[in-house]
């Protein structure tokens, strides 16, 4: 079978391509990419792509499956389907599931049920800790063999300073990147919001800044100690830009990345006592804001994932203070970065992609993330002008999103993973 | 079309409020137990009115008590207005007295519905009478003043305006015809 | 509607026309408890509903006596006796209390933002009696009547509130209100007790109560509670009474016309004194008079729309 894509501007960034070109794709692969491509007498389909743009399949390194254990919030099936929808051909799934992934069965159990009903790639991140507790490394070695691109706790910080050292240690011999969650747990403790101007006026608890700040330090010291590869996961302070801009000037090995949230919303979005606007790390300040878009613009940060974290109506329909952290993201990761960083000069186009292509499989060691010849026929197809007010219609089982009814551009038309038209129009 | 009407002037309105005190004393046979309650806010102004009267007749001074009947209506949620509820004050036990309960306009009767219930909360009087300066008909209860300024027909499209110099420098009594 | 929303939440988002409107309204509802019959048949067959979270004698009492003087039904749910405590939610009790026809619902919860996810899925009047550290309007209304009554005037009064403004519903609601009447409002406590940024909302912070108690009109003592020294956030009672607690000795550092209030109950020799609690200064049972007389204000302002 054969997929031919016409005429759209194809932007490549790892190959440094942005210029109108046809891609034709064979048997799941790249067999070509140049202008005026003739498919030949074989089955073709044709996707029509002038006035569109072309780019790798996407790739969202931090997303919450759900499965196994809360499958009525999110499934694999589910879930991939929501990624589909929102151009995303790669998720990165997180090990807080329940039971967690920290062991080979579990990974095994997911790759698998991956294959049979993911409708797109799903790659595993393995716990660091047993049952993400912080107290004992997990099987490392085990996970990596079973096929982890990377390890984590998300969800929860690793408190203890020796585990973590230990963790940057260890991983650095299966070349794992170490995805850290910065949170001080004691400074953070009972926090619902950002601790400022808001939480005062809303009488709510909050999590300061240095909650983040603080384990940022930590871990880029221990970074720099060990020599392993340090993420950091979901940055959302202008302290915390500064000290990986730093760090990465004096040569220590770190990569990061942040969502969509830190860059579009501030804490006044909790003035209505929305929970939709709860998640941690909470949304921070218009300082704060700014400071994310530059750390994109001038490469601090290296990624943009959505942190798609789904909860059920139910669950989010509570008093502030009690109910659950998280919003989901995959199907309105693209429109933001096209609405809020592209449209509003913050980066190019060709440099928003390589925060969800290039960038983020390299960090992961992935063979995804380019549209060289050869490689696995990924690609996401994106209208830069289609305009759409979000509702609450998702392919997610969960609505938890902030942006419901608010109007964003730059929409996948079309997500083929590996040579699969998946979602179309 | 001019839709205004003048039914009382400045020299007709203290002709009818002489008269009217004339006609309470008479009635009461004297200026002994009685005691006045002006509803707010012209009736309280009228209530004041008949009381000099009074006073200069018999030298003798009545009690008057303020009363706002805002919180006893049966029709709040008609109302488009503000609901500015203002004071009360009825500074005398009602108990025993003979109770003038005045007003500037009756209408409806619906005002003096919930003032009689209002006053009645506030004791036992050994009687209740009703004096207005101006009767224009349409009563929708079986209400009736025992002191009438002037009785004036209107229709239901018109409006009664009570003016008086405590509160709007002028004394005049218009009929308004609503805007067709 | 007289007032803009079915609801009262909290005085941030009301204008100062609005909270002027409540404050006139109240004062001949104050009239009615001279009479010998307290009622007035304003608000008869109307339903009014305490739903209290946290326990509460004072205000469930005057929400309770505003509503019966205004002739309406009242209803105490106070959450241990009842299927709250069995783990309904919030909504679920709101749609029971909606199937009930319930015109008014009296909220007192120990989180903030409460009463608003009740408002959102309920048709009858909420009314926020206290939501964890964010607001009490109607305290705050009653303290700026009572301000308003015995110095004549909001505009240009100089209020200290005193004491652990960082969970002090009362204290944000006072700050909301007298700032938008014209009052200037200073705050005082431990450091440890202040919230962020607090001067954003147009107070002076101060630590030392001796050094600006000269120049105050109002001196709002706020309840301390046994629960924060546990918490640690100051070392002991001991110290923290000598320091921010009102005795006859700080008193006679005020001007002499002083108002002294507390939202109550006290910790009598905590953050009050007996003797200033009991002083010609001190407004204290006022307040709770002028309670009654605000929330039949406010019960009346939201049932006139219908």
């Amino acid at each position: 079978m054969k997929l031919l894509i016409k005429g759209g501007r194809v932007i490549d960034p790892a190959n440094k391509v942005d210029r109108v070109s046809d891609i034709l794709v064979e048997s799941g692969r790249i067999k070509k990419v140049s202008s005026n491509i003739k498919a030949g007498t074989s089955k073709v389909k044709t996707i029509d792509a002038s006035g569109k743009v072309v780019t790798p399949g996407l790739i969202d390194m931090h997303v919450h499956l759900r499965e196994p254990g809360m499958e009525d919030e999110e499934t694999i099936a589910s879930g991939t389907r929501a990624a589909a929808r929102g151009g995303v051909t790669s998720v990165v799934c997180m090990a807080n599931t329940n039971p967690v992934i920290d062991n080979q069965a579990q990974v095994d159990f997911i790759l698998l049920k991956a294959k049979d009903e993911g409708v797109v790639n799903v790659f595993l991140v393995g716990g660091v800790t047993k049952g993400l507790r912080g107290e004992e490394l997990s099987e490392i070695g085990e996970l990596k063999g079973a096929g982890v691109v990377a390890i984590s706790d998300d969800g929860n910080p690793i408190m203890n300073t020796q585990i973590m050292r230990q963790a940057l240690e260890y991983a650095k011999m299966f070349e794992l990147p170490v995805i850290s969650h910065c949170e001080d747990l004691n400074l953070s403790r009972g926090g619902a919001m950002n601790e400022g101007y808001m939480s005062t006026v809303l009488g709510l608890k909050g999590i300061p800044k240095e909650a983040e700040e603080i384990m940022v330090a930590r871990d880029l010291r221990l970074a720099r100690m060990t020599g392993g590869l340090l993420h950091i996961a979901h940055v959302s302070t202008a302290g915390s830009v500064d000290l990986i801009r730093g760090a990465k000037r004096n040569g220590i090995k770190v990569t990061c990345e942040t969502a969509p949230h830190y860059f579009t919303l501030t804490e006044e979005a909790v003035s209505s006592f929305d929970t939709n606007t709860k998640m941690c790390p909470p949304l921070r300040t218009r300082d704060d804001v700014q400071a994310i878009r530059e750390g994109l613009a001038d490469g601090t940060i290296d990624c943009i994932s959505s942190d798609h974290a789904p909860h059920l109506d139910v669950e989010k329909d509570q008093e502030y203070a009690l109910a659950p952290f998280g919003i989901i993201g995959l199907e309105t990761i693209l429109p933001l970065i096209v609405t809020e960083l592209v449209d509003k000069n913050v980066l190019v186009l060709s440099e928003a992609i390589a925060k969800m292509s290039v960038n983020p499989a390299r960090i992961l060691g992935l063979n995804r993330g380019t549209l060289s010849q050869g490689s696995v026929a990924d690609i996401t197809i994106i209208d830069l002008d289609l305009a759409k007010t979000i509702d609450d219609k998702f392919a997610s089982k969960s609505k938890n999103s902030p942006f419901i009814g608010r109007r964003l551009n730059g929409f996948a038309v079309a997500t083929i993973v590996e040579g699969e038209v998946v979602t179309q129009g | 079309m001019d839709p205004k009407r003048i039914v009382m002037d400045k020299e007709e309105m203290a002709r009818a409020i002489k008269r009217m005190a004339r006609e309470i004393i008479e009635k009461a046979r004297g200026a002994k137990d009685l005691a006045f309650i002006g509803i707010q806010t012209r009736g309280v102004y009228l209530a004041q009115r008949l009381a000099k009267e009074i006073v200069k007749a018999e030298k003798g001074k009545i009690p008057i008590g303020i009363l706002d009947i805002t919180l006893y209506r049966d029709d709040l949620t008609n109302i488009a207005r503000q609901p500015v509820v203002k004071e009360t004050d009825i500074p005398f036990d009602i108990t025993d007295k003979r109770v003038v309960l005045i007003d500037d306009v009756l209408f409806a009767g619906r005002t003096i519905r919930a003032a009689l219930d209002a006053i009645i909360d506030f004791g036992r009087p050994k009687s209740i009478q009703l004096a207005v300066l101006i009767d224009r008909g349409h009563r929708e209860l079986p209400i009736q003043a025992d002191f009438v300024g002037k009785s004036t027909t209107t229709t239901l499209a018109e409006e009664v305006l009570v003016r008086m110099e405590e509160a709007d420098d002028i004394d005049q009594v218009m009929l308004i015809g609503k805007e067709g | 509607m007289p007032l803009k929303s079915k609801d009262l939440l909290g005085l941030e988002s009301m204008d100062a026309s609005e909270i002027g409107l409540i404050l006139d309204t109240a004062r001949p509802m104050k009239e009615i408890f001279t009479r010998s019959v307290k009622k007035v048949p304003t608000l008869r067959g109307k339903t009014v509903v305490n739903l209290f979270y946290e326990p509460s004698t004072r205000t469930r009492t005057s929400f309770e006596l505003a509503a019966k003087r205004l002739s309406a039904d009242t209803l105490n749910i106070s959450v241990r006796d009842s299927s709250v405590v069995k783990g309904e939610s919030l909504i679920d009790t709101a749609k029971t209390l909606e199937a009930m026809n319930a015109d008014f619902v009296i909220i007192r919860h120990s989180m903030s933002g409460a009463p608003h996810l009740m408002a959102r899925h309920a048709k009858f009047s909420v009314i926020n009696a206290g939501d964890g550290a964010h607001a009490h309007p109607t305290q705050g209304l009653l303290d700026m009547f009572t301000i308003r009554e015995k110095l004549g005037r909001i505009e240009g009064v100089k209020v200290l509130i005193v004491g652990d403004i960082l969970h002090s519903r009362v204290a944000r609601s006072n700050i909301w209100g007298l700032t938008k009447l014209g009052a200037e409002v200073s705050v005082a406590g431990p450091a440890t007790l202040i919230p962020p940024q607090i001067e954003r909302l147009g107070v002076k912070v101060c630590y030392r109560i001796d050094d600006v108690i000269g120049d105050m009109d109002v001196i709002y003592m706020l309840r301390i509670q046994l629960e924060r020294q546990r918490e640690r956030l100051f070392p002991s009672l001991r110290e923290y009474t000598k320091l921010y607690g009102i005795d006859m000795a700080r008193l006679r550092l005020a001007k002499p016309n002083v108002l002294i209030m507390h939202p109550g109950p006290m910790n009598r020799g905590v953050e009050i004194s007996s003797e200033v609690a009991d002083s010609m200064s001190s407004v204290i049972c006022e307040q709770v008079t002028n309670g009654i007389a605000v929330r039949m204000a406010v019960l009346y302002l939201l049932g006139r729309g219908g």
